[in-house]
Order: structure tokens, then sequence, then C-alpha cells
């Protein structure tokens, strides 16, 4: 075993327990960004101040993200000699009360806990890992997500870290593409190549050298697994681009981070400086001769640069257009240089299959789709989080016994994985099973991990000229198929939210993207019209109803559809009256009133204003005349 | 308008003007003046050794160089996925209803400016919208109206 190696692991690993056996209590925050934005630091500061005021000498750790968005801000206790406890939806008032309760007294406050964590029972609280929400997990990328402080290293190192790099340096660069080989490891951050080949390319390619760039980028809107994971256990991320770079036979590493991740940026520096520091990364990564340095791109904001080409021309300093390949960037990227451009969560993989061994990892998953796969499971779904599952798990495990299902138990109507270039995938093929093959065959792609729920109240023209107007906006205008194709085809799709579309135009739709798709330059527009496509084919009938009845079923787009007071359940509130902004609504207090369908612009505030025990206003498909209301 | 150019130079100083280098410059000199001025752009133009209308032209390409300063509160929409299928278009509207602007816009007094975003990432608590790098989740238009009012009033 490597001396400086056993030296550092050994001492983290003694600060550890000295930091589990710490005879005061330990309160650790979940102070991800999902974390912060529900709360979590005022939990802190209420821990802390109701410590204080009660001469408790509490511990507080921040850490990462558990997955459980649902559940934020979440903290768990660990006092001495019970089993650490987890608690979600923990507000200050709460906060304070667990300390009067727990810390102070005896009281877990069962009615808060989401579960016990660590061995040993509490009465009244069920294991957590048994919850309906985690029981179908296998988190194993995100193993140490949410228990470990993302800014100490040692907490990274005590929990198998860097033990991957030095087996792969014992193990020499072959046996590393090899194993990775082994495990059936494929591209987590889409396209799902397998990532072995691509390595073996660009290690044979000739040349001394070489780059490794971690794609943190995460672009497909609607997905935050990278960024999860980057604030929660970066040197997970670091020990991967290590490995990979010494597989590759690559001296640099860059990782090209978008900038509206301001936290895992942070996060990402410091682990870049502790690893530097540690002698992980340098001249002689632990006196094995490896150099292998890491500089951090931010990113400025633009989808096409998850595109290989363009995420180069972006960290060469500029504008992020693709070019045409081959040549592909694992013969000649960066510089000109053999480039392989690797996902965050494709690189986390390779640290944990030198890490556990690639039989561990190849364990789980289906004969093509081997290993777990993180999804950030979202939308109208009940339980929205980050979830690990073994690769072949149905859409239906992951949406009603992970995700809880729907919000109010309304239908589920489709859901979209992918983001841009994938699609929807309807209610009634809710037994897919999730891996590459599977979802593809149902027009939609695995994608790097978005999962988004839809119930009735999404229309899917809506739906689709959402995606369709992103892709448009981010099309970088480098090829005209991509330019000029979006854009016609969101006019088309504009046309028929707002009640102008014809029949026609929905097979014209099926023509362009015909164009789009095989004549682009790039991935983003060759996958653009997707969400289309598949949206148009699962639910044609919605289209039809845009264009022949002019009616929007879902209720969504605003020139097809009406709002009505019910006389009936009326209460003359005046409410709807105050919120209206146009002045369409007309009534004397106490008595019914009614809305002008000349002058109602549809903005929904009166069915908003509508007191919840009236429930007067409705929404209803289709325009309506003066007279039918 | 950059009547000290001290900001600049300190931004200056910290590159070597290697072409690679050019996107973080320029993120560091809007980091500086919350906006890239002209001027600043010649004078990053001038370090690098690239036409200005290349440094223009790479300014533009990216979603987050901007050309007027923001607000101080600057509000970012996010319309992510997750976020428009829970109600962000409702929730832009509501904040350009509130603040009296549209995207993209900024207040008069130079309070607010308002602006719609990629993703922010915070999905799995959508709506959401970024108020100065804080995250503010689980939004309904009522919240949205209730908590910039409130901080419309407090800043009064």
């Amino acid at each position: 075993m490597n001396r400086a190696f056993a030296n550092l692991r050994h001492r983290a690993c003694r600060r550890w327990e000295a930091f589990q056996g710490d005879p005061r209590p330990r309160i650790l925050v979940g102070t991800a960004t999902c974390g912060r934005s529900a709360g979590a630091m005022e939990a802190w500061n209420a821990f802390r101040q109701a410590s204080d005021a009660r001469g408790l000498d509490a511990m507080l750790v921040e850490v990462g993200c558990l997955g459980l968005c649902y559940a934020e801000p979440i903290i768990a206790i660990a006092k001495p000699g019970m089993p650490m406890v987890c608690y979600g939806q923990v507000t200050p008032k709460r906060a304070a009360e667990l300390v009067e309760r727990y810390l102070g007294g005896n009281d877990p406050a069962a009615e808060y806990a989401l579960g016990t964590v660590s061995k040993g029972r509490v009465d009244g609280i069920p294991p957590l890992f048994d919850s309906p929400v985690l029981k179908p997990q296998v988190r194993r990328t995100l193993r140490r997500c949410g228990w470990i402080d993302p800014t100490d290293i040692d907490h990274y190192l005590a929990h198998d870290g860097y033990a991957g790099l030095v087996r792969a340096l014992d193990a020499g660069p072959e046996t590393v593409i090899a194993q990775v080989q082994a495990a059936g490891l494929r591209g987590r951050g889409g396209a799902g190549f397998p990532t072995w080949r691509k390595w073996r390319l660009c290690r044979d390619a000739p040349g001394e050298e070489k780059y490794l760039v971690c794609n943190a980028d995460e672009g497909d809107p609607g997905a935050f697994m990278n960024r999860s994971l980057l604030e929660s256990d970066p040197h997970a991320v670091l020990e991967g681009m290590i490995i990979g770079g010494y597989a590759l036979g690559a001296h640099n590493g860059y990782i090209y981070c978008r900038a509206e991740y301001p936290l895992a940026l942070e996060r990402l520096r410091t682990a870049l400086g502790q690893a530097e520091q540690y002698g992980l990364l340098g001249d002689d990564v632990l006196g094995s001769g490896l150099s292998f340095r890491i500089t951090i791109k931010e990113g400025a904001g633009a989808f096409v640069c998850g595109e290989e080409t363009a995420l180069i021309g972006s960290i060469e300093g500029r504008r992020g257009m693709p070019r045409p390949r081959p040549p592909f960037p694992a013969v000649a990227g960066l510089w000109g240089k053999p480039t392989i451009i690797n996902n965050v969560e494709t690189l986390a993989s390779v640290a944990l299959i030198l890490q556990d061994g690639p039989e561990r990892f190849a364990q789980y998953g289906t004969e093509q789709s081997k290993g777990t796969k993180t999804f950030s499971l979202v939308g109208q779904v009940r339980r929205p989080g980050l979830v690990e599952v073994p690769l072949g798990i149905t859409l239906r495990e992951m949406i009603f016994d992970i995700g809880g299902g729907l919000i109010d138990g309304r239908p589920l109507k489709a859901v979209q994985t992918g983001g841009p270039s994938g699609g929807c995938i309807p209610a009634a093929l809710l037994d897919t099973p999730v891996d590459y093959e599977s979802l593809k065959a149902a027009g939609s792609i695995m994608g790097s991990g978005g999962m988004v729920v839809m119930d009735d109240t999404t229309c899917m023209v809506d739906f689709a000229r959402y995606f369709l107007d992103f892709a448009q906006q981010e099309s970088c205008g480098a090829c005209p198929p991509c330019r000029l194709g979006t854009k016609q085809m969101l006019d088309v799709l504009t046309d028929l939210t707002e009640g102008k579309g014809s029949l026609e135009d929905i097979d014209l739709m099926g023509d362009l993207a015909a164009g789009v798709m095989r004549a682009s330059l790039c991935g983003l527009g060759q996958t653009a019209p997707n969400p289309v496509l598949t949206a148009i084919h699962y639910f044609r009938e919605e289209y039809e109803a845009h264009t022949s009845q002019k009616q929007c079923p879902a209720g969504v787009c605003r020139e097809l559809i009406a709002f009505r007071i019910d006389p009936e359940r009326c209460i003359g509130c005046a409410a709807c009256k105050r919120a209206c902004p146009v002045d369409a609504i007309s009534g004397r207090p106490k008595e019914v009133h009614r809305i002008d369908q000349a002058i109602c612009t549809r903005c929904g505030a009166c069915l908003e204003a509508c007191p919840p025990k009236a429930s007067a206003v409705e929404r209803i498909p289709g325009r309506l005349t003066p007279m039918d209301a | 308008m950059l009547r000290s150019d001290s900001r600049l130079d300190a931004v200056l100083a910290l590159f070597d003007g290697r072409r690679g280098e050019l996107i973080p410059l320029l993120q560091r000199v809007q980091e500086a003046f919350g906006y890239l001025p002209e001027e600043a752009m010649a004078a990053v133009a001038r370090h690098t050794r690239v036409p200005e209308s290349a440094v223009y032209g790479i300014a533009t390409f990216y979603a987050q160089f901007r050309f007027t300063p923001v607000g101080r509160k600057h509000v970012m929409v996010c319309r992510g996925t997750a976020c428009h299928v829970r109600g962000a278009p409702r929730i832009l509207q509501t904040l350009e209803k509130q603040l009296g602007i549209k995207e993209g816009e900024t207040t008069p007094d130079g309070e607010y400016s308002l602006e719609t975003v990629a993703c922010i990432g915070a999905c799995g608590l959508s709506p959401c919208v970024m108020t100065n790098r804080q995250v503010q989740a689980k939004l309904t238009p009522r919240k949205v109206a209730e908590l910039f009012s409130r901080e419309a009033e407090a800043a009064e």
C-alpha cells in the first residue's frame, strides 16, 4: 500500500473516530443549495441560539444533500449513546423545540423524525432507509452525500475516499481501463457511450499532451444531479478525474461548471485546494510520479456548451460553437490535443468502480445498462428529490413508490426524461424499465437523469412549445437547419397554442423535425425536435383539440380557455373583482359576480383570489362568447 | 462612466492575457462592475490582444454577460422544466406586475432588476427564484406578491 496514502488515511480515520466519539451531541445540517433555499441556514442559527441559551455545547456540522427535497431543511442529530435521528422540515421553531426536548431532555420528538440512521432503535421512529422513499433506492454514487462534511477532505478519506486512486496507481492505466470496461460503465451525461471505449481511443491517440474535462455544465433545465453531488461530495469527482487522467495519460484536467451553481463552485475550489495540499494533485501524486492538475472553468450560460466541441471552444476562450466531427475530441480536442469529456456522475462512478471493484458496480442494473444512476425526480410528484436507483427499475416504481405518486392524487399524464433532447412518455407506458435502450425505444432518452412528472394540468402543446422555445434560444446559430428550423417549429407551435393552427400544421411539424434532425451539425439540433415528436406521437388528440376544436383541454393555453363564475357558488365577496387587473368582473357586494368575456385576458387572477370555501371561479377549455357566460 | 480604473486594473492584473483566460476575465470584470461596461471590454481586448469585435462577440454569446447595470436586488426567475410545470410563467407574471418592470429590465430607482435563467438547480423545490444568489423556493403567485411587496416597502 502506498505509504503517503496510508498516513493520510490513518490520520483521517482517527479524526473521524474522534468526531464520532465526541461527547457533545452532533447536529448535521444539510446546507446544499436546496436545503439553504428551504431555510437550512435559519435552522442552523436557531440551533446555535437555542443551545447557547440553554448552555448546551452542541457541535453543528454542515453536510450535503440527502436528496429528500420535499422534506428540506433536513438535519440529523446524533446524541451520544443514541442512534442518529434524521428530522425533516426543520423550521427555526422546530429547531428550538428539538433542542429543548431532545438535547435538553430525553424526548426525541418522534413526530418530526424522518427516521433513524445508525444502528439501534428509538421508540416510535422507524429506520430511515426502510422508508418507502429510500427502500427501493440503492445509494452508491450518493452514499456519502448528506453524511459527511463536504468541506473536509478527511471525512472523504475516512470513507474509502481516494482508495480507488491508490488502487489505480498500483494496477496501472491498462488495468484501470479494463476495470471500467468490466464494470460496463456507460456515460452518465446522456448518450450512454461506453466510457472505456472513449478512453481507449484517447489513450491510443498519438501525442504526449492530453486533456480530461469534467462536464459539470448540467444544462438540462429541470435536473440537478450534478449540482447536488458536487456540493455534497466534491472529492468523489476529483478522485474520478485523477484516475481518469492517469488512465488516459493526461496531465491536465478541467472542470467546466456552470456559474449558476455558486455553491458547487465554492465547494469544488475548497476540495481542490485540500487535494493539492494533501499531495493528491500536483507533480507527484502520492509519490507515484504521476503529474496531474485540475483547473476550474466557470461556464457562462450556454446550453450548447454541453456539446463536446462547443465546450472545448468555450474553454479555449471562444464562442461555444460546435464544429463538425470527426475528428472526435478523443483524437483532436482541446488546443487540438486528444481530449476526453466526461460527465460529473461518470467520473464519480469511476471512483466508485475503483474503490469497490467492477463486480460490485455491475451487480446492479441490466445486461446492457449496468450500475446505478441518479435521477432528479421532480414536477408534480409528491416527494420530489434526488434519487439513485439500479438501472432497469420501472418508471412506475420511480414515480409511485419512491416519489409517492402525484400531488393531490391527480392523474399522471406523462413523464419527461432527457430534458430538451428527450421526450415525454405517457402514463400508458409506465412499466417501461429505466435503461438506455428501453427509454430510447419509447421515443425518449435516458439523458443525464432529469425526470419531470406531469399531471393533467400540463398541456402537451404548451410543453412542447416550452422545449422548442428553449432549444431555439439556445441554438448557437452556426448551422441553418437548427437556427432556422427550431425557429420555424417554434412559430408553428406558438400558432397552435394561440388557436391559429390547423391540422396540416401538425404534419408540417413532422416534416420540419425530420429536416432539423438529419441536417443539424450537433446534438442540440439533432435532438431538439424530440420533445415535440413524442408529444405529437402520444398526445395527438390534444394537438387536434387545439386546432379543430380550438380548445386547450389542460386549461393552459390562454387563447383557448375561459374563466367563468359559477352563480350557484359565488358568495359575492368581491375578492375576484379586486384581483382582476383589467376590471372585467362586475357585481355588487353579496351578489353574484360575472366575468365580461370580451374584456377578460384569462390571466387566472380571479381563480387564485376566489376563497377556497366558495371555489366559484372555474377554468374551462375553449373560449366563451359573452352569451355563454 | 469609468471614473476610476482601479477596479478594472485590479482585475486585469490577475490575468496574464492568454486567450483561454478571456471568459474568466470577462466574468471577473462583470463581478467587479455588475455588468460589462464598454470601456472595460475594450481594455480586456487590449490586454488579451484579441480584437474588440471578437470580445464583444464572445460576451454576447453567453447568457451570463450583461451590458447594462443590474439592480441592487437582481431577481432571476428560474424557467427550468420542473419550475415550468409547477407554474413559473405565473411567477414571472406576478413579479413583472409587482415590480412594474418586464423581464430584462431594471426599476428606475435601480433597486430591482428582473431576468429569467435556464435553471437554478433547485428543481425539487420548484418553482423558485434567485435573488442575489439566494434561492426562494416553493413559490406561489401569492407568496411572490407578499415577498416582493414587503421588500419594496422595507426598502423605502
